[in-house]
């Protein structure tokens, strides 16, 4: 698309640089919307665009900054000047696990067998600048160190495992992947079991929510759209 | 810090050298001077990196150091022989090196600058001034357990941060004989316990451990007394490979236990109640 050129809107346009290369675009948009009122269509590195999925993590840099800048494109306006790029892919391993077999009372710390470069954190802090969520990454891996599950786990609730963290590490430690892992740990062998989940679960087995299930998947696409906006949401309590 | 000390414990501390930290503690909080742990600490690095060059692997350290001075404290104390080393040594490296602690600062622009304020101490640097404290504090001595004391290399070498004499340390021997123990003349009391070869050549520190265990045994130790949790598993696990038997302490285990405090003794694989059933210290 070109840009637009009409004299009354121009004081709204911003330019910015898609890997080096010139855009005006509307000022307020996302970098995601902006990369595609440029023109660019995405197949990866976009998901649900609500700042929940961490599909979106992008790298970019302002014109009187020296640092690199992390963000995710869904939640991030342009500013005039930015130089932007979109990460398609985190290639970090993730290790395989039963969840069954990493009680960490049977391990001396259970993080540390499957994620031992955890032990190379020289707590350089880059991992949390990076976080577009806020979370103190270095102090949950340094958690993770001295094997205290529970506060890995706390610290990281809030990661939505866009993996920029690991991508700027300099230990080449994969935070996300580990966290995640704590995370799934705690909730099986740390905290009392949901009697309301169990109970569910007994539902959908019984096949309780079959009819209801089978009505929305054949429901038409504006039906369910409408239905989904009008759904009720009733509060926790 | 009105009373007792700002105490940094290093990831080990929380594990497999937890019988080091609940004893420790309790120690310091009978002698009147409890061991108050960071609001924020950081693992150490666990080894002291020695090239001149290498400032990243000194920032580890000093954000801790970082963390006291933020707490408004001038002193931090440890309890492990490799955290006291790695601290201190960085610590030293930025209060000498102008240049160091230049680039260390430009590089944590986030947090605030470390001025080089912070003194890092041992436990024993504080238990060797304390001795009146502790001889008040004992109330049964341990006058039938023999005992050779170890301090492996991170307490003594290199000797700008040895907590004594590098090559004839007395400072834990002073300590023990205030508890009523028999301390052995140990010769081999400084040689390396043979440290991280245990995770890959377990060969190397099973020589060790029976090259530091016989001569003790020979002498007629009955336990080794230590501060270093990497030297007490060493000397502890890998007596499995050897034909002995032999209690490995922290030194401040057996000062609880003369101040008739209870302790958890929780991860010795050479299990040392029943010598200490034997010799009357425990019921």
């Amino acid at each position: 698309m070109t840009p637009d050129k009409d004299e009354d809107n121009k004081e709204e346009m911003v330019e910015i640089f898609v890997m080096g290369k010139r855009y005006e675009v509307p000022k307020g948009l996302t970098i995601m919307t902006a990369l595609e009122y440029a023109g660019y269509k995405f197949t990866r590195g976009c998901g649900c665009r609500g700042g929940f999925c961490g599909a979106c993590s992008t790298v970019y840099r302002t014109e009187d900054e020296y640092k690199l800048k992390m963000d995710l494109a869904c939640q991030t306006a342009v500013e005039d000047g930015m130089f932007l790029v979109q990460l398609p892919f985190m290639p970090a391993v993730r290790e395989a696990y039963d969840i069954e077999e990493v009680d960490p009372e049977e391990h001396d710390n259970v993080l540390l067998d499957y994620y031992p470069e955890v032990a190379r954190c020289v707590s350089c802090n880059t991992c949390t600048k990076a976080c577009p969520q806020d979370i103190e990454v270095m102090d949950y891996v340094q958690a993770a160190l001295r094997g205290d599950i529970e506060r890995t786990a706390e610290l990281s609730f809030d990661c939505i495992q866009c993996g920029l963290c690991s991508i700027r590490c300099p230990a080449d430690i994969k935070h996300y992947h580990m966290a995640q892992m704590a995370r799934r740990i705690h909730a099986k062998y740390n905290q009392p079991e949901s009697d309301e989940l169990a109970k569910r679960v007994e539902e959908i087995e019984k096949g309780e929510y079959d009819e209801e299930m089978e009505k929305l998947v054949n429901m038409e696409k504006e039906k369910l759209k409408k239905r989904y906006d009008e759904r009720d949401i009733k509060e926790e309590g | 810090m009105e009373k007792g000390y700002l105490y940094y414990p290093g990831c080990t501390l929380k594990t497999k050298a937890s019988d080091y930290e609940d004893s420790a503690m309790k120690v310091m909080e009978k002698l009147g001077e409890p061991l108050v742990e960071m609001d924020d600490w950081y693992c150490c690095g666990a080894v002291q990196s020695l090239s001149e060059d290498d400032i990243m692997n000194q920032i580890a350290p000093i954000r801790t150091m970082c963390c006291a001075q933020e707490q408004g404290e001038d002193t931090v104390v440890t309890l492990c022989d490799m955290c006291y080393n790695v601290l201190r040594q960085a610590n030293d490296r930025m209060k000498d090196k102008e240049d160091d602690l230049e680039t260390m600062n430009d590089f944590l622009t986030e947090d605030p600058d470390y001025k080089g304020n912070v003194e890092v101490y041992h436990l024993f640097h504080i238990l060797e001034n304390m001795k009146d404290e502790i001889e008040d504090a004992v109330e049964h001595t341990l006058d039938d357990l023999v005992v050779a004391p170890y301090y492996g290399c991170m307490l003594l070498r290199p000797d700008n941060v040895a907590v004594d004499e590098t090559e004839d340390p007395e400072i834990m021997e002073d300590l023990l004989e205030l508890l009523g123990l028999k301390v052995l003349e140990n010769p081999k009391r400084t040689e390396c316990c043979g440290s991280y070869h245990t995770v890959n050549r377990s060969d190397i520190v099973e020589k060790r451990v029976e090259d530091i265990v016989s001569h003790a045994v020979n002498e007629g130790a009955e336990a080794i007394v230590l501060s270093c949790p990497l030297c007490q598993f060493n000397l502890d696990f890998n007596q499995r490979a050897t034909e002995f038997d032999v209690p490995v302490f922290y030194i401040t285990e057996l000062m609880a236990l003369a101040f008739g405090l209870d302790i958890e003794m929780k991860n010795h694989k050479i299990d040392p109640r029943s010598l200490l059933k034997e010799k009357g210290v425990l019921e």
